[in-house]
């Protein structure tokens, strides 16, 4: 049987949300100590000085996520990791600036 | 079920050794990973290659493939393993993804324990650039793993109507709380779409600002118009300023992605010549030759001979 559902209005991570690293760990399915790994190398950057005080942008969930895949998937270490999320970034800009001036 | 040939997804022999496996599924990973690759079905393709490494990786997994296949060739049932076919116990070592119904026919798959809360669930949803103008609502299908009260896992499909409000972004993430993964004893986890706004043909998005390029002919460039448009902020009436140079931006303040900080939406002008074809339109041409006869273009790449 499919359960029908209406969901009136969910909430834009990016602007709306700040995780605590429990949080973040469950949304982005990486183990807390993969966090850590990912901020040693300045992949995420939380504030706060104690892990129980981190908050973590919005857009850090992407940004976890997309590192524990390029990880677990081709077998990159953090500074491989941190590099390629720099180059898509690059990417990106040069992609949506297709002539600069 | 459909038999998946793992050896040919990977593009070795059925003999290979484990390092040729591991190597060819390196080399077709960075091919297809989704998150660098721009390949068109990348994200199939990396599920498939995955899944075949995945199958194949393991002497285990692979010696119960090899003997399904085996099996097969022989014009035996194909399917799964018989309960009971002795030598084949999985030593627990989970299977990770999201593989195909054929692969967790032979290896089973692995079922999320419950530790006392629902895991978090990804989706993700494309739509149309005009789609985040006005926002936009959306039907969208989900089949859940949902484990029942007697810790066993099973599909549940579920409809669920999400609405998408006006000015997200390409690759921002919403989350509907509690819709998630459930389980018996515990509060639901939570269910992230990640939105993926469709390349349009005409209009690019930077961010906020949307950009367009506006084609014009050369008198409207150089004598200035006001050009008619439809854009996804609606029609309007724009001016080019007379004098107007190719590749000068026209800028509508508050027209680009909306939001708290609405982006702007930029006209790139282009200035195309109409073909001449009849007699009288080269006729038009060459009265514009001569009347620009001192007319330089090309500065810098002429030769000094003429000048």
């Amino acid at each position: 049987m499919i359960d029908r559902h209406i969901y009136p209005e969910g909430l834009v991570v990016e602007e709306h949300v700040v995780f605590r690293l429990a949080d973040l760990c469950r949304a982005s399915g990486a183990q807390p100590q993969q966090v850590q790994g990912l901020i040693d190398e300045g992949i995420l950057v939380p504030s706060g000085a104690q892990p129980d005080d981190w908050e973590f942008h919005g857009n850090s969930l992407a940004r976890a996520r997309i590192a524990i895949r390029l990880m677990r998937d081709l077998e990159l270490n953090l500074a491989g990791t941190a590099i390629v999320l720099d180059l898509l970034a690059e990417i990106e800009l040069l992609r949506s600036h297709p002539q600069r001036d | 079920m459909e038999f998946k040939d793992y050896y040919a997804t990977l593009g070795v022999a059925a003999s290979a050794p484990q390092d040729e496996i591991k190597r060819a599924y390196r080399r077709l990973a960075r091919k297809f990973h989704p998150d660098v690759s721009k390949e068109p079905d990348a994200e199939a393709r990396f599920k498939e290659v995955a899944e075949a490494h995945e199958a194949l990786i393991d002497p285990e997994r692979r010696a119960a493939y090899d003997l399904i296949a085996q099996r097969r060739a022989k014009g035996e049932a194909s399917g799964p393993l018989p309960a009971g076919d002795p030598g084949f116990e999985f030593s627990g070592r989970g299977a990770q993804g999201d593989f195909s119904s054929f692969f967790d026919s032979l290896f089973g798959s692995g079922a999320a324990g419950g530790r006392g809360q629902g895991s978090d669930h990804h989706a993700r949803i494309d739509i149309d650039l005009r789609d985040t103008y006005a926002g936009i609502k959306r039907t969208i299908s989900l089949r859940m793993p949902t484990v029942d009260a007697r810790g066993l896992a099973t599909f549940q499909e579920r409809e669920l109507e999400v609405s998408i409000p006006k000015g997200i972004r390409s690759g921002q993430h919403l989350r509907l709380s509690g819709q998630g993964g459930k389980v018996a004893n515990g509060p639901a986890g939570d269910l992230y779409l990640e939105i993926h706004i469709r390349e349009d043909p005409v209009f690019r998005l930077d961010g906020r600002d949307v950009y367009f390029n506006l084609p014009v002919a050369p008198w409207e460039a150089v004598l200035g118009a006001s050009v008619a448009v439809t854009t996804p902020a609606g029609a309007m009436q724009m001016n080019v300023p007379p004098g107007s140079p190719a590749g000068r931006k026209l800028r509508m303040k508050g027209k680009g992605l909306p939001g708290k900080e609405a982006g702007d939406l930029y006209a790139v002008l282009t200035v195309v010549a109409p073909p001449a074809i009849t007699d009288e339109q080269k006729a038009a041409y060459l009265a514009l030759a001569g009347t620009f006869a001192d007319y330089h273009p090309r500065a810098g790449l002429e030769t000094d001979t003429n000048d």
